[in-house]
């Protein structure tokens, strides 16, 4: 599909939030998940999705279409609610998330769920991919765009510097490559464990164009998207401070949220949060 | 015997002409541009020709991103590199996500010689045949690496395709088309069966010769099709001979011996001789010297089945 160019930012962050109570659902009734993350990347996902991909759910794997990959396939909730609100997924596939035999595995299964391109989990695995995807675009003559969505932790995996490096060497303008700088991983914050900083240096430094964007700013992120590529030639790079755990208090910028299952009270109090928001 | 030929040159050739043929062909290499011998292709197809640089993780992530966009990559490296570094690339971005990328494991098993275990590949079969959605592929000479190469495009799916660099003799009838799963029979015989495939097939027909002379008649398969594998073949000659002898330049675990020894022990139990690297890295020497240090020469195999018979 193709989107106006003017924005609607009210329906945009409104989707943002119902894709983090809908995350937050699942992520409680599968009693499994990343709900920190599925928080971090809740806008980035919506603004790509809703005004930014060439997708189109009855079409899924049109050679022409966008290509998106989620790297990090740990925060699937956020990625199948994303899916659902745009017509990949029903509300009702939803309640499967995680049950036996359901599509809707704990990490992504292109074959399986509609609109996923790669199976991800294992982290440094994505980028690599987009790499590829890019190098056939450009093989092809081809206009469509890749975009990769990475973890700011996962970046620590070596297998992303090698694709860094082959972006820009092969000059791979129509691939964009989002960081969801949320400064946490599993077990602490980036910084606590293996330093990231200066990371937007680092990968200009590799030969990208860094745009450091809030990544909660859903009309920065839309015009962002949108302007790659950032230079001719040049593979783009957003990097996009996030917080984990993104709209409830007690979830945000807390370590251990990155796969906390929120019992019943917290999954209340998170949710009167959340609509208060939409007030 | 007709002439030793390296079947890097046969799977260069029909790459090319492949690529000639159908535009979705893509290379895609780890720095050996050389060693693969795809200066050629290189030259003909250069937006075709990916040099992804000394980086294996990347490369068979970059392939499964190729085979998204429609394209059929080639990726084409040395063996022990592209499979043991790159083992989680190919057995998610490959087997479980189901992309349509071809592996060319270059100068496989002990080929290196000298260059010593770092580049010896002799765990690749196992690695590779375990992995779900995978198709394991070990030509017997630059013939069949001919027919396979043909094959492997109209193939929908990852295969690992294995393609030493120690001479070996043609064996097979020019032109022969290759059918997945099937063996080829080379020499029928009823009193012991000699399953081998790569470099080992030749070595197995001459066993078998060799054990004529004495009054022994072996039937000789050539398995290059380790997965899927053909399980009627293997039924039949532990139920119509009197035992299997396998031979494979790899080790002894989880290679053709352990893909034969699976079903004959769940169906026709029959004794059996895997012959192989006994689960040890090799000593310095040359491949040619590798193979006789480790019996993997006709006079092993004829042994092997001397022994396998007398131990009945």
């Amino acid at each position: 599909m193709r989107f106006s160019s003017t924005i609607d930012l009210v329906r945009l962050k409104k989707q943002a939030v119902r894709t983090r109570i809908r995350s937050l659902q699942m992520v409680h009734r599968a009693k499994l998940g990343h709900p920190g993350g599925d928080f971090s990347c809740a806008d980035i996902l919506t603004a790509l999705y809703g005004a930014v991909l060439r997708v189109d759910p009855s079409h899924p794997r049109d050679p022409q279409r966008d290509r998106f990959i989620m790297s990090k396939g740990h925060c699937s909730g956020a990625l199948y609610a994303t899916l659902a609100a745009v017509g990949f997924l029903t509300g009702a596939d939803l309640d499967t998330y995680m049950a036996p035999l359901s599509r809707l595995n704990g990490h992504p299964d292109r074959n399986k769920v509609p609109g996923v391109e790669a199976n991800t989990g294992p982290l440094g695995h994505g980028l690599p991919i987009a790499v590829g995807c890019a190098m056939a675009a450009k093989m092809s003559d081809a206009s469509w765009q890749t975009f990769v969505l990475v973890g700011d932790g996962e970046l620590q995996e070596g297998s992303n510097w090698e694709a860094v490096m082959a972006a820009a060497q092969f000059k791979l303008d129509n691939l964009v490559l989002i960081i969801d700088r949320n400064r946490i991983q599993q077990g602490d914050f980036t910084e606590n464990t293996i330093c990231m900083e200066p990371l937007a240096e680092r990968c200009r430094s590799f030969g990208w164009v860094v745009h450091e964007i809030d990544g909660h700013d859903m009309q920065a992120l839309v015009e962002c998207f949108r302007a790659a590529p950032f230079t001719q030639g040049k593979p783009s790079c957003v990097l996009a401070h996030t917080i984990k755990g993104k709209g409830v208090s007690f979830m945000e910028n807390r370590p251990e949220w990155h796969h906390h299952v929120p019992s019943g009270d917290e999954l209340e109090r998170a949710i009167v949060e959340l609509e208060e928001s939409l007030l | 015997m007709s002439r030793m030929v390296d079947c890097r040159d046969a799977y260069s050739k029909t790459l090319e002409e492949m690529a000639s043929a159908d535009e979705r062909i893509v290379a895609v290499v780890n720095d050996s541009v050389g060693s693969t011998k795809l200066k050629g292709f290189f030259a003909k197809f250069p937006r075709r020709s990916i040099n992804i640089g000394i980086a294996e993780q990347n490369m068979v992530g970059v392939a499964a991103g190729l085979a998204n966009g429609g394209k059929i990559p080639y990726v084409c490296a040395a063996a022990c590199f592209l499979t043991a570094r790159a083992m989680e690339q190919i057995k998610i971005d490959l087997g479980y996500s189901q992309y349509n990328v071809k592996l060319v494991g270059i100068s496989s098993g002990m080929a290196y010689g000298e260059l010593g275990p770092t580049h010896h590949s002799i765990e690749d079969v196992g690695w590779m045949r375990i992995i779900p959605n995978m198709t394991v592929i070990v030509p017997a000479d630059s013939i069949e690496t001919q027919a396979v190469m043909r094959y492997s495009a109209a193939h929908e799916g990852p295969i690992f395709l294995r393609i030493s660099r120690v001479p070996v003799p043609d064996l097979l009838p020019a032109g022969m088309n290759f059918e997945l799963g099937k063996t080829v029979c080379l020499r029928k015989g009823n009193d012991i069966t000699l399953m081998a495939n790569g470099v080992m097939v030749c070595r197995a027909l001459q066993a078998a010769e060799d054990l004529q002379k004495s009054g022994i008649s072996a039937r000789v398969l050539n398995m290059s099709s380790v997965k899927p594998i053909d399980r009627e073949a293997i039924q039949d000659a532990a139920r119509t001979t009197g035992g299997i002898v396998t031979a494979e330049e790899h080790s002894i675990y989880g290679g053709l011996g352990g893909a034969v020894a699976e079903i004959v022990a769940q169906t026709h139990p029959a004794k059996m001789r895997i012959l192989g690297v006994p689960g040890v890295f090799a000593p310095t020497g040359s491949a040619e010297f590798l193979l006789e240090h480790f019996g993997l020469t006709a006079e092993g195999i004829r042994a092997a089945a001397v022994q396998l018979l007398e131990s009945r």
